[in-house]
């Protein structure tokens, strides 16, 4: 059965789907979340099937020696022949010893330790008070009972703000910028703020441990990724208050984005035009080019990122394509509210997942262009499907007015790529 | 609790996606979160397969752990089931599914399909991928393999085989399988089945029609060849048709269990033996190969190294554990210790110890060999995408032998350039330690400032004066670390405590090879 989503006109619908669910788990955000805090380390506490799955997921084998590792837990954890409390403890020894330059480390809950009920969380205050202050030891779960990809993010970001240090009662109100961004793309956010007159701003994650930002009452709070629920209550609970606002994809999600924090801080109207209006006339131009290629061509989404809404937006009103269905792992209403509003009438969207009926309507529907995960795009393509891999949308900058192009690069690429090839 | 930075194996139900995945009208139904689908894109991406893995995913979250699991198991069953319409089900579980003890087997039989369904038991805290893939494949030919159809015994039929093994995700099994038919066709024995890879449920049942079975990857076909054995009499081979000394081997094992002559003229596209014999590849004498990998891989590499171009082996390991026993003997016959471990960080230690000019073995190795600035060539699984050519490429027969010759060569040095190098060693482009010209200037590996006071065994010290070092200096890098070793245990031998040039020399002539 389908709902509406919109109480003033015929709006997106939403309808709720569950059978075999084709998406990652929660221990894949290890692959960029490893990169973004550079002196954090990453210890899944699982099974041989969750180091198997970081490892194959990304082809993250590019590093050879990467900041995340798995403790295997094996048959005689499990029959209780071995303390499994001092196994953990004899692992992360081993792991301090070999990589000194760690400061904080994350035990992160896997399916096997949610089931056996393992508790990482006492794991992590009894192993920091033997390693602070060198190291700083937090848990969150990335397991796949309770996380879809992008969530596993949210739950290390709500165990960071748990840690974060308190803001001083007269501080003055600051901006933070909250999920993790390319590094090129927090850089440029950071100067439109500084342009606009924002001296305090953080962002959230920090590069270092040693940098998280502290937080309290007059912390004000952007979203920077959809995928933020856990994240966004851990804040509000410590009293910071959330900036509602689209999200920063493409030119429109970036400009109300920008705004909102310019609202919320009194920036003048002239300030913020400003700061702003170069990189949109840049941005607009080569969108331009992405249109004439885009418009008119229709578009299917399979759940995956969380990312798919606001990109949706972006794509159906910047681009002109048609939409299609439009699948999402699990849909925040809240946080979605704005990108809901701007969705055309009648579109789908499908909250959960069964994949071979999903299938079944993706062929029905023919679309020129499939978001998918890495499993289904080769089969899809070899059906004479064109495919977007969405994991791509998580891996590339696509933030930001200079970003919008490539975002949309993303989408044109596969077409172009059909339309070139004679074999 | 085992540190692991990376696995050279997946869990046991991987194994058996394998066996679902390379043959045909099977499918498997497994019990197992949302995020274990992840499997999936080993298949589609990696052995850029055009259809998914016929593998049904139960996807169970932690709310339906409070409810029903068994009934979610048998929902897709059913599922699975009415839209794929399989001649056989396997159904098991994944490693979470294993801890709230569902039993799919008895789940699934209880929804009485028309059809066989296979139950598997592979324990994911005990065993690995290998173990799974082999189990899976000895389930499927317990259930399904008939007695021999008698008819298949007439006089003047030709002798046939079935070939057991391959699979997908395994490394080159397609152009072996292709080269390996050519060979037993060429003798003129007929092929029963080929299994799993391609086999539907059918053909499984007529497994013990063939005379005798050719085990190609032990790993995968050993249990169920001996099971047939045991069963149904048929003998089975033993020797790995890799390199030319293993493929001749090969052929002379198939044609005693067929009752055949060998054909002539079977070695005419065999170019290894010439292009090792000629002169160019003299440079390659000796040259220090550490080779890591699974056990019929690495150990046939070894054989190929050392017999066949004429290399030295220092190092030879496996991850396999079930075949520890096979890797201990063929290390003891190359002299150097055996290393049987799946620790990477283990791997690595070892293969910094033993200062080799090559490594052979998975891709794992070859971060290892990037690291330590040495030269590495690809010679078994775990699999990655560039672990699927394009071009025909086999490791097996005559054909995969001149493969070898070509991949554990063309990393290396040219003869030539190796000489200019250690003639000429302040040369600014020609540096210590760079990757061969023909293939980039890699970054070189930088060797940390050698302390000039070393403590040794039981606190006597030995100290290098400044010329000796110097001249050390000019000794190639990568043996570089064992010439300084040896020097220094030559040195307390003789009661030595100060090496100058005249002691590195006489250790050098002491320790000649």
């Amino acid at each position: 059965m389908s709902l509406p989503l919109c109480d003033d006109r015929p709006g997106p619908s939403l309808r709720q789907e569950r059978g075999q669910r084709e998406v990652f788990c929660g221990l894949t955000g290890i692959v960029w979340l490893h990169r973004k805090i550079q002196d954090a380390f990453f210890l899944v506490v699982g099974s041989r099937t969750c180091a198997h799955l970081i490892q194959s997921a990304a082809g993250v084998m590019i590093f050879a020696e990467p900041r995340f590792a798995t403790a295997i837990i094996e048959e005689r954890d499990l029959a209780g022949l071995a303390d499994i409390d001092a196994e953990l403890d004899c692992v992360v020894g081993r792991l301090i010893e070999r990589r000194p330059d760690i400061k904080m480390l994350f035990l992160v809950g896997s399916c096997p330790s949610e089931v056996i009920k393992l508790d990482l969380s006492r794991a992590a205050q009894r192993l920091s008070q033997t390693l602070m202050p060198q190291v700083r030891v937090l848990s969150y779960s990335g397991s796949g009972i309770e996380t879809t990809f992008t969530q596993g993010e949210d739950a290390c970001l709500a165990a960071l703000v748990a840690q974060c240090a308190p803001m001083p009662e007269q501080a003055e109100p600051s901006l933070l910028v909250v999920g993790a961004l390319a590094d090129a793309v927090e850089d440029q956010f950071r100067r439109y703020f500084e342009q606009m007159g924002l001296t305090r701003v953080d962002f959230l994650p920090a590069r270092h441990a040693a940098d998280m930002p502290a937080i309290g009452p007059k912390t004000r709070f952007l979203l920077a990724q959809p995928f933020l629920s856990d994240t966004a209550r851990a804040l509000e609970e410590r009293g910071a208050i959330h900036i509602p606002a689209l999200f920063p994809l493409g030119v429109e999600g970036t400009e109300a984005w920008l705004r909102a924090a310019a609202t919320v801080f009194n920036v003048g109207e002239q300030v913020f035009q400003n700061t702003i209006s170069s990189a949109i006339a840049r941005a607009e131009a080569s969108l331009h080019r992405a249109r004439e290629k885009l418009a008119g061509r229709s578009l299917f989404f399979f759940p995956d990122s969380q990312l798919e809404v606001p990109i949706a937006r972006f794509l159906s009103r910047e681009l002109g394509m048609e939409l299609t269905e439009i699948g999402v792992p699990y849909l925040h209403r809240r946080h979605l509210a704005a990108e809901l509003d701007l969705l055309p009438d009648h579109v789908q969207i499908v909250e959960g997942q069964d994949v071979e009926q999903q299938l079944d309507r993706c062929r029905a529907l023919k679309p020129d262009l499939t978001v998918c995960g890495l499993g289904l795009a080769n089969p899809l393509e070899a059906e004479g499907f064109s495919t977007k891999w969405s994991i791509e949308l998580v891996f590339t900058p696509v933030q930001g007015f200079e970003q919008a192009a490539d975002l949309a690069e993303l989408f044109t690429r596969p077409l172009m790529r059909r339309a070139l090839l004679e074999v | 609790m085992q540190l692991t930075v990376w696995t050279y194996e997946g869990p046991p139900h991987v194994g058996a996606m394998r066996i679902a995945a390379a043959m045909k009208n099977v499918h498997y139904v497994l019990h197992a979160p949302q995020g274990d689908t992840y499997a999936d894109l080993l298949f589609t991406m990696i052995e850029r397969r055009d259809t998914r893995p016929p593998v049904t995913y139960t996807t169970f979250q932690a709310r339906d752990l409070g409810g029903d699991t068994a009934e979610l198991f048998k929902n897709a069953a059913r599922d699975a089931y009415e839209r794929f319409k399989p001649d056989a089900l396997i159904v098991g579980s994944s490693c979470t599914a294993e801890l709230i003890q569902d039993d799919p087997g008895g789940l699934a039989q209880a929804l009485d399909l028309p059809i066989p369904v296979i139950p598997l038991e592979l324990p994911a805290y005990q065993r690995k991928e290998n173990w799974g893939a082999a189990e899976t494949f000895y389930r499927i030919a317990r259930t399904l393999t008939r007695p021999r159809d008698e008819a298949t015994r007439a006089d003047g039929r030709r002798p046939s085989c079935n070939i057991l093994g391959p699979t997908t995700l395994g490394f080159r099994h397609r152009d072996d399988l292709t080269e390996i038919t050519a060979l037993l066709t060429a003798m003129g024995i007929e092929i029963n089945v080929v299994a799993p890879l391609g086999a539907t449920p059918a053909d499984m049942s007529r497994l013990a029609d063939a005379d005798f079975n050719v085990v190609l990857y032990p790993e995968v076909a050993s249990i169920t060849a001996s099971w047939l054995q045991r069963t149904y009499g048929q003998k089975q081979t033993r020797e790995m048709p890799i390199g030319v000394a293993g493929t001749r081997a090969f052929i002379k094992e198939v044609a005693e269990l067929a009752g055949i002559e060998v054909p002539k003229e079977i070695e005419n596209r065999a170019r290894l033996p010439w292009y090792s014999r000629s002169v160019d590849s003299t440079y390659l004498t000796g040259k220090r190969v550490f080779i890591f990998g699974d056990a019929s891989h690495a150990i046939a590499a070894a054989r190929v190294a050392s017999r066949e171009i004429g290399m030295k082996v220092v190092g030879l390991g496996t991850y396999s554990r079930e075949f520890a026993r096979e890797i201990r003997e063929a290390a003891a016959s190359y002299d150097v210790e055996p290393l049987i471990t799946d620790d990477y960080l283990d791997v690595e230690v070892a293969i910094a110890a033993a200062a080799p000019e090559l490594v052979l073995g998975s891709q794992m190795e070859r971060h290892i060999a990037k690291r330590l600035g040495v030269p590495c060539a690809v010679i078994s699984a775990p699999v990655h995408v560039q672990d699927f050519p394009a071009r025909y490429s086999p490791q097996m027969g005559f054909e995969g032998a001149n493969v070898l010759f070509d991949t554990f060569v063309h990393p290396l040095m040219m003869g030539l350039e190796e000489h200019l190098i250690g003639m000429f060693r302040g040369d600014f482009e020609f540096r210590d330690g760079i990757a061969p010209s023909h293939l980039g200037g890699s970054a070189p590996a930088q060797e940390a400032p050698a302390p000039v006071v070393v403590a040794a065994d039981g606190g006597a010290q030995v100290a290098w004066t400044l010329d000796a070092e110097k001249e050390l200096r000019k000794i190639p890098f990568f043996v570089r670390g064992k010439a300084r070793r040896n020097t220094e245990k030559f040195a307390l031998e003789r009661g030595t405590t100060r090496i100058d040039v005249e002691t590195l020399y006489e250790a050098k002539a002491h320790y000649g090879r």
